[in-house]
């Protein structure tokens, strides 16, 4: 099952990538995603703590089930005004 | 003696501003015109119109110091589908506490110089003290829960800036935005 992994801020800068394209076993959570992430690039684990995420546009909790073709977002904490 | 022609009158009053109607909501690359803003508001409340008494402008600028630092531009990025959401969530959330009070909020992405805008916010209400309390919530919910984030290039370096961690459901944080307002 393939979905698309979108990064923002900092997160972004860790990855060297804006989006990214993963396969997860189906029934896989955000939270699972999140953790293949960091373990792909280390300095990401240091903001499960601070992270916020969303799935198709919409915030959502990290024990969110994803589904085929989800766009899953990691946020960093925000900044904006 | 010479008849002066009569003017018709149009059926329809003249619009005030011409060009293409802006919405309440935006994020985007544009500079920020808040007086289109402003008449986008009044527009979508004309039948309320004639009851507001007061319309307050928030403005957030680029300032040239933040944390000792000297602050040469700031660049912002946007998740802009969740940022429109969330701005319409922080439109709906001023509307259950000030139910008279109706609100416009822009907010630019990209780079950004010293003394730019980088976000607008505008409300209306029949009264003056629910419009700037509305417009206070407005900024500090932005800052709360919208999906902006802004980094700073300063005089011998850059960093991402990281405030608070995005959470629309946290009922202590909304508190504080409204404990703030009403301050």
């Amino acid at each position: 099952m393939r979905v698309t992994v979108r990064l923002f801020a900092r997160l972004r800068d860790i990855a060297g990538a804006s989006e990214l394209s993963r396969d997860t076993a189906p029934g896989a959570t955000i939270g699972e995603i999140w953790r293949d992430l960091a373990r792909e690039f280390p300095e990401l684990a240091g903001y499960e703590r601070s992270i916020s995420t969303a799935v198709n546009a919409d915030y959502a909790r990290m024990d969110r089930v994803v589904s085929e073709g989800d766009e899953v977002a990691f946020l960093p904490p925000v900044s904006g005004g | 003696m010479a008849i002066a022609p009569r003017l018709t009158r149009a059926a329809q009053p003249p619009r005030r501003y011409t060009g293409p109607v802006i919405p309440l909501f935006a994020i985007g690359p544009s500079p920020l015109e808040v007086d289109r803003i402003a008449a986008a508001l009044a527009d979508a409340a004309a039948a309320a119109a004639g009851e507001d008494g007061a319309v307050v402008t928030f403005l957030g600028l680029v300032r040239n110091h933040n944390m000792g630092r000297r602050v040469r531009y700031l660049e912002y990025e946007a998740y802009e589908p969740l940022a429109l959401k969330a701005f319409e969530r922080i439109a709906r959330e001023a509307g259950e506490r000030w139910p008279d009070a109706r609100l416009a909020l822009h907010h630019r992405v990209g780079r950004l110089h010293v003394g730019e805008a980088s976000v607008a916010i505008v409300v209306r209400s029949p009264h003056r003290a629910h419009a700037y309390a509305a417009c206070r919530y407005a900024i500090e919910r932005v800052k709360q829960i919208a999906p902006v984030w802004k980094r700073e290039f300063f005089d011998g370096g850059d960093v991402w800036i990281e405030g608070a961690t995005a959470n629309p459901d946290d009922a202590r944080a909304r508190a504080e935005a409204e404990r703030v307002a009403c301050a």
